[in-house]
């Protein structure tokens, strides 16, 4: 009992502290490879505290929608985090959901969110939401054909099986169906992160806004919780692109030694993407809002292949 | 009359549930001089039929029967009433979405007073419940027929309370022309399917189906898959329910969308698993496509209205769709011999059954407390209801988070079943098979992106905001009895989302008695463990973690130091000296990424029509913008064949002379061909 709750607590502060550290290790490197010096990685820590220490200014137009929904993001994210197996694959509270009950938590945050956007009554808010919204429903059949594609390889739903089966699997990157199942994965966490070349976090270009027109009307702790747990949504996605896709290191059995070996693995897994999006994001420029369908029917395509493979190779 | 010992019970409640819908339709003709009088008598006997027939339902679920025989009522075979567990499970869904609706009904009909007969409301509202009862109950063709033309004739006149309109005139015409084409299919699939069996008792059919033709039974299933389709309102044959359920008064619109097309999700589960016992593999898989198909587009069509009623009826589309999946999905399972999946399938498809009969009347009862409100269905000119309907803005978010099947409510329990079973189809080994799955389960999570679009839709633009129109700064608060209706059904949303365990056993035991295996599922006190460890899922846990994290976020901020205060400032907006509504964005606009991306399907209709000012090209006088979706179907596949019709009736007219001689030749003709072909 005593370690179960160990585990989860490291899980969630892995997730919660992990998260502002994750986002300025992006910006550092991306600002590395755009020959910028850039902030410290730690800024986005001292970010979030002076939005703490800030009055919050809030639209008279605004009802408690827009005051709840900063608390019910974080609390999908953190009860998010206690579901996904980050360092073992016995985590305690895995049975509370499978990967399907994971993707629906993202998606609640993402209807309170859009939901916030359209309250304060300003046209950029609502711009944001009903772009947050297709791109939120564009992506979902991806997600779940990818989803079809990993059931079949592992045979199961639950997370903590498809991390086993998969770190007991010695062939599995040789799997075609398995690559075009990450490719596909990789591209929709891109676009419900809010990534380039989906949406940029850098801007603040009203026109171009997704996520940050949502955000345009929040201060103080609202916007500091609205921007923690969409840190924590990034690192979520990315350490589940890692154990999904790349069981390496994962802890089979609860011991000490193993949870630091697969701590420092999922360090290293983690870390390794956010160098991969950051020098994505150096390379392409933002796409269109319209030509987004293209891209993520290109990414249900790549899904659909590794279920087809998985079916011819069954 | 016959009654089997150990049915007193179920059969006084049958009484119970008749007697009240009689003097409910009684009590409002009677007073049919006094309006107040015949509004509470007529809802206040259908609050007490509905309620015997919750009981009813819940006796049948835990296993009550119920056999009835009264073979003077009607000619050929008599009225014959039974109740399996799966008539039972629908008595049920009628009676959840009829309890609220007849509380909400007595207040809501107050607006009616003085412009529409109460006593016709009354009347039909009763013989609609009364009939959609009896016609799960029937266990012949004639009490079958009988009454489902009881339900829809009834359901007609209701539709056509407000048949001053024009709108109206229309969507009843087109009701009664659908479901009477409807009606002739089922006469004859039925006529064929008594003759190949030779009974007219429909519990014989199962066991005699097997007597039956190859071709007989493709034709008896096409037949009757298109009479009970066609009342489901599956894509194409829904051009009925958006334009019918909207115009009816709200508390009818929330029994039809609710609960009557949810008869002919009943029909199709008799056909696909009992009368017509197991049948071939396209069944299942022609099922499954219209499924996918009416649940994307209905959701399409949905996402670009902005009336909001009509809104809630293509959402209706959209979930009969979902609904059907599973169906399509049980039968497939059958035909390749996985019975305990077909039974999962068709638990996720009797949950999302009970679910929709919960929330769309929740919508829709919200909707009609906007309409009471505002006067308008026009989401347009809605907006700010949240500060002046804080109540009624309450349940309809419950509605539209759980339409949207997340968590922690009901509508993503089944929709979550519904993702397993699908996923499960990997047990067949069949190629082509599982890619008709994998099809349909991306089908299905498109739909499900796309409904919490379009709830995001229905509520922030009708709820969030500044007030778009005069109407909408005015509502207020509609009264207690509606609310209370829309609370009680709120708290259903809630509950089964939260504890659906006690329940999924009563459905799993309806399945199993219909696909002789019992689904592999098994229940913790609060978790769902589907097929082996296939898939878990615990909903209790996710909603008291959801909470206890939601309580926890503030305590945290507090104790680790955060500014707590907080001021009101107005929205910001480049500068501009005030903020109106015209500042907001559009129903139309927020549909519009929608409408661009999938334009092949909306092929929408664009004007711009700009009036510059006389003396110069950069004032402008009036801007009108017209963009709307048209409907393909209507236009490519019922314009024809409406032309066609009018074609042959206009030739048909040569025979009609008005010669009185002539007619009595005709009968002569008539007479002597059917005795030729009688001998």
């Amino acid at each position: 009992m005593l370690i179960q709750i160990l585990i989860e607590t490291i899980q969630l502060l892995i997730v919660g502290l992990g998260a502002p550290f994750l986002v300025g290790l992006v910006r550092r490197v991306k600002a590395r490879l755009q020959g910028r010096r850039g902030a410290s990685v730690l800024q986005p820590y001292a970010d979030l505290r002076k939005l703490l220490a800030k009055e919050a200014v809030e639209s008279e137009t605004t009802s408690w929608i827009f005051r709840f929904t900063p608390y019910l993001l974080v609390a999908t994210m953190l009860l998010s985090a206690l579901l996904v197996p980050l360092l073992t694959t016995q985590t305690p509270l895995g049975f509370i959901g499978n990967i399907i009950v994971l993707m629906y938590l993202f998606l609640l945050g993402t209807f309170f969110l859009a939901l916030a956007g359209l309250d304060a009554g300003s046209a950029f808010g609502g711009m944001g939401s009903s772009r947050e919204m297709a791109i939120a429903a564009l992506a979902e059949p991806t997600v779940m054909i990818a989803i079809v594609a990993i059931a079949l390889r592992a045979g199961n739903t639950g997370l903590d099986e498809i991390v086993r089966r998969g770190a007991t699997d010695s062939l599995l990157l040789l799997t075609p169906g398995h690559l075009l199942a990450f490719m596909a994965f990789f591209i929709v966490a891109l676009a419900e992160t809010g990534r380039l070349p989906v949406d940029n976090p850098a801007t603040h270009l009203e026109l171009t806004m997704i996520h940050e027109a949502i955000a345009l009307e929040y201060s103080g702790r609202h916007l500091m919780l609205i921007e923690w747990a969409a840190g924590m949504k990034l690192l979520i996605f990315l350490a589940l692109l890692s154990n999904l896709f790349f069981p390496w290191g994962v802890a089979l059995t609860v011991t000490p030694a193993a949870l630091a070996v697969a701590f420092v693995a999922l360090v290293a897994k983690v870390g390794t993407l956010a160098v991969g999006i950051a020098a994505l994001e150096t390379a392409v420029a933002k796409l269109r809002l319209f030509r987004l369908p293209a891209l993520l029917s290109g990414s249900f395509a790549l899904a659909l292949l590794a279920v087809i493979s998985f079916l011819f190779v069954k | 009359m016959t009654i089997a010992p150990g049915e007193t019970v179920t059969l006084n409640l049958l009484l119970l549930t008749l007697g009240g819908f009689g003097a409910g339709a009684v009590g409002a003709v009677l007073a049919a001089h006094r309006p107040r009088v015949s509004r509470w008598a007529g809802h206040a006997g259908a609050l007490i039929g509905a309620m015997a027939t919750f009981a009813l339902g819940v006796a049948g679920l835990t296993g009550g029967t119920l056999d009835v025989m009264l073979p003077t009522i009607l000619p050929v075979g008599g009225l014959s009433l039974g109740m399996d567990r799966l008539s039972a499970f629908f008595v049920l869904v009628i009676a959840v979405a009829a309890v609220p609706s007849a509380v909400y009904a007595i207040t809501y009909t107050h607006a009616y007073e003085g412009k529409s007969s109460l006593a016709g409301m009354g009347l039909g509202f009763n013989a609609f419940l009364a009939g959609m009862v009896l016609v799960v109950l029937a266990r012949n063709v004639l009490t079958f027929l009988v009454m489902w033309e009881t339900m829809s004739l009834a359901s007609y006149f209701l539709v056509m309370t407000e048949a001053e309109h024009r709108d109206t005139q229309d969507a009843g015409w087109i009701y009664l022309v659908m479901t009477h084409a409807g009606f002739a299919c089922l006469l004859i699939g039925f006529l064929v399917m008594a003759h190949g069996t030779d009974t007219m008792n429909l519990s014989e059919w199962r066991a005699a189906s097997a007597t039956l033709s190859g071709p007989m039974r493709h034709a008896v299933f096409v037949l009757l898959a298109l009479g009970f389709g066609a009342k489901a309102g599956v894509v194409p044959l829904h051009v009925w329910l958006p334009k019918a359920h909207p115009a009816a008064p709200s508390h009818v619109s929330a029994m039809m969308s609710g609960v009557m097309i949810k008869l002919g999700i009943y029909g199709l589960i008799r056909i696909g698993f009992d009368w017509l016992g197991v049948g071939a593999s396209w069944w299942g898989g022609a099922i499954l496509v219209v499924a996918a198909v009416s649940a994307v587009l209905g959701v399409l069509y949905a996402l670009v209205e902005s009336d909001l009623k009509c809104l809630l009826a293509y959402s209706s589309v959209e979930n009969i769709g979902i609904i059907l999946l599973g169906v399509g999905a049980g039968m497939l399972f059958q035909s390749y011999h996985l019975d305990t999946l077909a039974s999962l399938a068709l638990v996720a498809s009797l949950c999302h059954t009970l679910n929709h009969a919960i929330f769309k009347p929740l919508l829709f009862m919200g909707a009609g407390a906007v309409v009471h409100a505002t006067g308008t269905r026009n989401t347009e000119e809605m907006g700010g209801l949240i500060k002046r309907m804080p109540q009624t803005a309450v349940y309809f978010l419950v509605g539209s988070v759980a339409i949207a099947a997340l968590p922690p409510f009901n509508g993503f329990i089944s929709e979550w079943l519904m993702f397993q079973s699908l996923l499960l189809s990997f047990r067949i080994s069949a190629t082509g098979t599982n890619l008709l799955f994998a099809l349909s389960i991306a089908a299905l999570a498109l739909t499900s992106g796309l409904a919490a679009a379009c709830f995001v839709k229905a509520f922030g633009i009708t709820f969030l905001a500044l007030p778009r129109s005069e109407h909408a700064a005015q509502a207020r608060e509609v009264p207690w009895m509606m609310r209370g209706a829309m609370g009680l059904l709120a708290i259903a949303c809630l509950v089964l989302g939260v504890a659906p365990t006690a329940f999924l056993r009563l459905l799993d035991a309806t399945a199993a008695d219909l696909t002789g295996a019992h689904a592999d599922l098994r229940f913790n006190w609060n978790v769902i463990v589907a097929n082996d460890a296939f898939a878990a899922v615990s909903p209790l846990w996710i909603a008291v973690a959801l909470v206890l994290l939601l309580a926890l976020v503030p305590v945290v901020l507090r104790v680790i130091g955060a500014n707590v205060g907080w001021r009101t400032y107005e929205t910001w907006g480049c500068g501009r000296a005030l903020q109106t509504s015209r500042f907001e964005y559009t129903a139309t606009a927020f549909a519009n990424p929608f409408k661009r991306v999938f334009s092949l399907l909306y092929r929408p209709v664009k004007e711009l029509d700009i009036q510059f000012h006389p003396d110069s090209r950069f004032f402008v006088e009036t801007i009108t913008y017209r963009n709307e979706a048209r409907s393909i179907f209507e236009e490519a596949l019922y314009g024809p064949m409406s032309r066609l019709v009018q074609w042959v009736a206009h030739r048909a007219r040569v025979l009609q002379s008005g010669n009185v001689s002539l007619y009595l030749l005709y009968i002569l003709v008539a007479l002597v061909v059917l005795l030729a072909l009688a001998g």
